[in-house]
């Protein structure tokens, strides 16, 4: 492309990107466009294959010049990728594979018809849904910083040119001051999506208190709690979205470089980021006077190597500048004293995503969504028991009833909803009760859990939640930088305390131990990791005690998950004598004699795996 | 100093506004425990979490580690209350020490830092209950064979001290975090041995570290063999000892010039000779000033840089290899001492020299292998010195023997050949004391004169660098002087440009000099509060007063004015860098040296 001087220019360029890509969508010009899921997982599941033999048939059958192929960004939908979409019908095809791309071409590019069996079924309705848009899931989502997704092609600029990209840029260094931006975010309400939830703007402000000569902005796509995926999801879908509300940041506060931290992890969002930094500054949308109006920007980017704590603004920092990921004690603030002692602000991936759409449809129109305390949407990663894996973006308010039932399609199986795990590692879990609990920031800390950057995960009743909090403290004590001892150490202890009780060694004492350990480590801890690594174990006390009480006084699992507390049982009068189990047992421990005398297992070689469980055709097998 | 009111507890106290809160809580009475911090260093990990305090305000409090809390950011005057014994915080302090106890290799009877242990200490002022929490242990990391230091990670609390010492005061950064989480332990790259890294020995490390999980490697068994064994056992003593041994035994740092006691002691010791490096000092000097004469004189490579400092010549042939045609090839004194012991004074004596064990007290560690370097031995490879014992380890042999310091009389260094010493001598043990001592008789040498007032003020003080400007006989001479080798590492830089302006140039491989070695008396932040809240910024002053007040008592004060050098070189050495001086006094180093030997 060439270089964008002025406003004027970009005014004009976006313009004509904004007609090509609207003809693209409506097939103005009689030109169809196939769209297909680049994002990770759908690139794990041969996305890249059905794009090549798209390409490849369509060539064959000369139709090159009526039918393009695009990969765009995540669809959002995971558990039904990848996903093949065809404008300007709008046909949404799931779950498609390699072999299925010839009917698609055969069928509905050459014949005009629809694939039936490659749309979505509607699991309440059992109806056929050809239309994105009218798929339950989508429905109730409201897309801002997921602006652009499975819509523009990430690697393309002129794609994000002709989807509202840089006209948040160019008002703000056309017709704003600094402090004007500030004010704007400041009214906007916006809280930071990372996880603590400080408003944007006010950080902003502190760092544009401070005289430097040089300040930073920082952006956190340093994604580390367990299932959550919407960076690496808007970098790979939207990386120009990201790096605009990065240079409206470094405007607004007088910063005129900039260090994206990804993990190492999400190559993909890797290569599309410095990509996209590429092509802006060959568009001279990067580097020196853009857009002739003195305002410099650069952008770099700083891989991480996957340690949790690093997603900790501090740790973060002393990574980029190649030190120990270990958290530094605050004051001075990173606003104050940040990158290489500077003034710098770390701002979320989704958080920067937000930003461009504030600027361009105003402060008072983005406040509209939303609580009283949280303005616009918030990212979502849908996850375990649930229906509808996948990336969800809904106005903050949203209840939890809506999001796991509505959008989440309910949980699989029919079983029953025991919890949801919000706010990853360091958040808690809800109940039953907070169903219909308003999600935003402050709702879900009075309820005893948090947002964290929006992992969601889903428990029903298979699932032990003494369990669950010794999973979450195991990963913690993976996760904890070493530095303070009651992190270190404390969360150690926590997780052997919790081993304890799910080997049926736990006494009452283990719970007063293990509660002040929990309060020891919220207080005494350094850095964020640290104060809120004893959450898990907290909430789910706080909601499932009787469930401690039972690994402890009766040493019994209710959910039948803790290994030491279960036992499996053959029935000798169900018994059918067929030796299924036994040729099963991957420890050989069921002994008996085919068809004469029934199966017993060995309880001391006995693994408690369940395999013999589910190998017996007639339920003679059971466990406690 | 720009002031702040602070409300601790209730009370209200105008205290210096660029101050932490444990700091300032400290400057006006209260002593908060801790065990990262450490005032005039560099810390500022905050990781122990002992100094918490509870900081309240209307709408409650919360605990912030008050090492790193800048009273800048709690004035009284906005309702910021420090709470020092709120219930919250006594609570926390004690978990927080709780918590490592947990985690530690509590052998502390058989721990070398038994007596000096400021876990142990800290443990008892938050009132630690026993066994408070149980459970598994980090894996155990041990390192033995480093000729100067030993680590074993089982005594240590992740304080970080040791890594900020080197990183920040030494501008070296062998020592790291390794590993993550309930892992993490501290060591060299990988685990390795500081024999195998380019550690420079010095023992900054051990000097701060609060447990025993760094420290010397002790050589008091090689002694006790020697003098089974029938040797004829001498033992000489560093300047720098005698300024810092007194605290060993309950004084106050700088209290006491322990010279007439420590020899008292040592004659209990039961040792054949106890002499003074001093003497040796005044020998260096000669040799030294002598070196740097002949380098002006001759067009040799200038800056001459002194030699003195073991832990700088680990530097030296590990970081700046480029640097060694600068540096002197003198001999460090106890290096000298030895040599002239199993020479001179063995020929007068009628001694075998094989049969002559030297013990040099240090107050260092890389003084050990610079005893075991192979250079540092005469032709038949006999090494000048045999073993190397530190400030602490001599008073560990006092304390075993059952002597009791404070009633010792004060005796003299056995007069026998190599016993006088003039004040150019002591002063070596402080930065800036060598160049002082060199300039006096390198003046006397060119000029013939003596070089007067006899005070070189311009070499005194702990500055990182100093630098000064001598005429000698029309001649200008540009003098600098550093200790610490991140201040050397400027000086050095400039040589490797080609840009240093300098004839001459002290470097001492720790911060302040010998004083401050890596084998002198712990200074504990915790376990000495007579000493007073401002102890970490003055214990090197202290010390140094002791030494320049020996040598403003001395009667002779040039070196080359000894009556018993004037001697050596009569009678032996003819004179300063004679052939004879060179082959027994003088040096030679090595570049890009690898590992130093492995020491079982």
């Amino acid at each position: 492309m060439e270089k964008i001087t002025s406003p004027e220019l970009l005014d004009q360029k976006i313009s004509e990107c904004t007609e090509k890509l609207s003809a693209k969508i409506t097939g103005k010009g009689g030109k169809r466009a196939i769209l297909v899921c680049g994002g990770t997982g759908c690139l794990a599941n041969n996305s890249k294959e059905i794009i090549e033999k798209l390409e490849a048939l369509i060539k064959e059958k000369g139709l090159s010049d009526r039918i393009s192929v695009n990969h765009v960004g995540c669809f959002g939908f995971c558990s039904q990728g990848p996903f093949v979409k065809i404008y300007p019908e709008d046909t949404l095809y799931r779950a498609v594979k390699v072999t299925d791309v010839e009917r698609i071409v055969e069928e509905d590019l050459i014949n005009g018809k629809i694939v039936e069996d490659l749309l979505y079924v509607d699991p309440q309705t059992h109806e056929k849904v050809a239309r994105m848009d009218d798929i339950n899931f989508y429905k109730k989502q409201k897309r801002i910083a997921l602006h652009g997704c499975s819509v523009i092609n990430p690697d393309l600029l002129e794609e994000s040119l002709g989807y509202d990209g840089f006209k948040a840029l160019k008002k703000v260094l056309t017709e704003m001051t600094p402090q004007e931006v500030i004010d704007e975010i400041i009214a906007s309400g916006l809280r930071g999506r990372g996880g603590g939830g400080f408003p944007t703007g006010r950080k902003w402000q502190f760092a544009a208190n401070v005289k430097s000569d040089k300040k930073y902005v920082v952006c956190n796509g340093d994604e580390g709690d367990p299932g959550a995926f919407m960076d690496r999801s808007i970098l790979e879908a939207n990386p120009f979205e990201v790096i605009e509300g990065m240079m409206i940041a470094g405007y607004a506060y007088g910063a005129n470089e900039g260090y994206f931290y990804v993990r190492a992890e999400y190559p993909i969002a890797v290569q599309r980021l410095l990509h996209a930094i590429d092509a802006m500054e060959k568009a001279g949308l990067l580097g020196d006077n853009i857009l002739g109006t003195g305002f410099s920007f650069r952008c770099h980017l700083r891989l991480g190597a996957g340690a949790f704590v690093c997603g900790e603004e501090t740790a973060l920092l002393n990574s980029i500048e190649g030190k120990r990921g270990m958290p530094r004690p605050r004051p001075p603030f990173p606003a104050v004293k940040g990158l290489w002692g500077k003034p710098t602000c770390v701002n979320n991936v989704e958080t920067l995503a937000q930003v461009g759409y504030i600027i361009r449809v105003g402060a008072a129109e983005y406040a509209k969504v939303g609580t009283a305390g949280s303005k616009g949407t918030k990212v979502f990663a849908l996850g375990g028991k649930i229906n509808n894996v996948g990336l969800v973006e809904v106005p903050m308010g949203t209840t939890l009833r809506s999001l796991i039932y509505d959008i989440g399609g309910g949980i699989p199986g029919n079983k029953k909803f025991k919890a949801i795990q919000t706010g990853g590692p360091s958040g808690g879990c809800l109940t039953e009760k907070d169903l219909d609990t308003e999600i935003d920031f402050d709702t879900l800390v009075a309820r005893g859990s948090m947002m964290g950057s929006g992992g969601a995960i889903v428990m029903d009743e298979d699932n032990c939640m003494v369990d669950v909090a010794r999973f979450y403290m195991d990963f913690i004590c993976d996760e904890s930088c070493g530095k303070c001892s009651p992190c270190r150490i404390g969360t150690k202890r926590i997780y052997e305390l919790l081993t304890e009780i799910v080997e049926g060694r736990g006494t009452m004492e283990t719970l007063d131990e293990l509660k002040e350990l929990a309060k020891i480590t919220k207080n005494n801890s350094l850095c964020a990791l640290g104060q809120t690594a004893a959450n898990p174990i907290s909430s789910t006390m706080a909601n499932f005690y009787d469930e401690y009480l039972a690994h402890i006084q009766d040493k019994k699992c209710p959910a039948h998950v803790c290994k030491s507390l279960s036992k499996y049982y053959i029935d000798p009068e169900k018994c059918k004598k067929c030796s299924a189990c036994s040729r099963a047992c991957p420890v050989s421990c069921i002994k008996g004699v085919p068809g004469k005398e029934p199966y017993v297992i060995d309880q001391s070689k006995c693994i408690k795996c369940g395999t013999c469980m589910a190998t017996c055709k007639f339920g003679a097998i059971s466990h406690e | 100093m720009e002031t702040i009111k602070i409300n601790i507890e209730g009370h209200i106290y105008e205290v210096d506004k660029s101050l932490t809160v444990l700091e300032a809580a400290r400057s006006v009475g209260y002593n908060i425990p801790t065990l990262c911090y450490w005032k005039g260093g560099h810390n500022s990990l905050a990781s122990c979490r002992v100094c918490l305090v509870e900081i309240a305000t209307a709408r409650g409090g919360r605990l912030f580690a008050s090492c790193v809390y800048p009273v800048a950011d709690v004035p009284a005057e906005k309702g910021f209350v420090i709470k020092i014994s709120s219930p919250m915080a006594v609570e926390a302090r004690r978990a927080s020490v709780e918590l490592l106890l947990s985690n530690h290799n509590q052998d502390c009877q058989a721990c070398v830092k038994n007596g000096h242990c400021e876990l142990y200490e800290v443990a008892s002022i938050v009132g630690a209950r026993p066994g408070a929490f149980k459970g598994s242990k980090t894996e155990v990391h041990k390192d033995e064979i480093a000729p100067g230091i030993i680590r074993d990670s089982s005594k240590c609390i992740l304080c970080g001290r040791c890594i900020e010492r080197c990183k920040e005061a030494q501008g070296i950064g062998i020592l790291g975090f390794e590993k993550r989480g309930f892992n993490t332990f501290v060591s060299p790259i990988a685990d390795r041995s500081f024999a195998h890294v380019p550690c420079i020995q010095c023992g900054q490390c051990v000097n701060v570290c609060p447990t025993g999980a760094l420290s010397e490697k002790r050589e008091i068994t090689c002694v006790d063999k020697a003098k089974a064994e029938g040797k004829f056992v001498v033992v000489q003593t560093a300047p720098a000892v005698r300024a810092a041994l007194a605290e060993e035994f309950g004084y106050k740092i700088g209290e006491l010039n322990a010279t007439g006691k420590m020899v008292a002691a040592l004659h209990r010791l039961g040792f054949d000779r106890v002499f003074d490096t001093n003497f040796a000092a005044d020998l260096t000097i000669m040799e030294e000033s002598q070196e740097l004469v002949n380098r002006i004189t001759k067009g040799g490579v200038l800056p001459q840089i002194t030699s003195c400092s073991p832990g700088w010549i680990n530097y030296l042939e590990y970081y700046y290899p480029q640097c060694i045609p600068n540096v002197s090839t003198c001999k460090s004194p106890h290096e000298m001492e030895g040599a002239i012991i199993k020479s001179y004074f063995a020929k007068a004596h009628n001694l075998d020299p094989k049969n002559i064990y030297v013990v040099s007290v240090m107050p260092c560690t890389a003084k050990k292998y610079e005893a075991k370097r192979p250079q540092n031995a005469n032709a038949e490879g006999l090494p000048d010195v045999d073993a190397v014992i530190t400030t602490r380890e001599l008073a560990a042999m006092i304390k075993r023997a059952g002597i009791v310091f404070r009633e010792l009389p004060e005796e003299e260094f056995d007069q026998d050949l190599l016993g006088q010493y003039t004040g150019a001598a002591p002063i070596f043990g402080v930065t800036g004391g060598v160049m002082e001592a060199a300039l006096r008789t390198a003046y006397h040498t060119l000029t013939g004169k003596e070089f007067g007032p006899i005070d070189f003020k311009a070499c005194r003080g702990l500055d990182a660098v100093k630098e000064a400007e001598v005429e000698i006989n029309g001649l200008k001479v540009k003098v600098a002087i550093a200790s610490g080798m991140k201040n050397a590492k400027v000086l050095l830089d400039q040589i490797k440009e080609g840009k240093s302006p300098y004839h001459f140039i002290e470097i001492m491989g720790c911060p302040g000099g010998c004083i401050n070695g890596g084998g002198q008396p712990f200074v504990k932040p915790n376990l000495k509060p007579e000493e007073g809240a401002d102890i970490l910024e003055t214990y090197r002053e202290k010390r140094a007063a002791i030494l320049y007040s020996i040598d403003e008592k001395c009667a002779i004060r040039q070196s080359h004015n000894n009556p018993d050098i004037i001697k050596v070189y009569k009678d032996y050495l003819g004179e300063p860098c004679s052939e004879l001086a060179e082959e027994l006094l003088h040096t030679t180093y090595v570049a890009n040296r690898e590992k130093y030997p492995e020491v079982k």
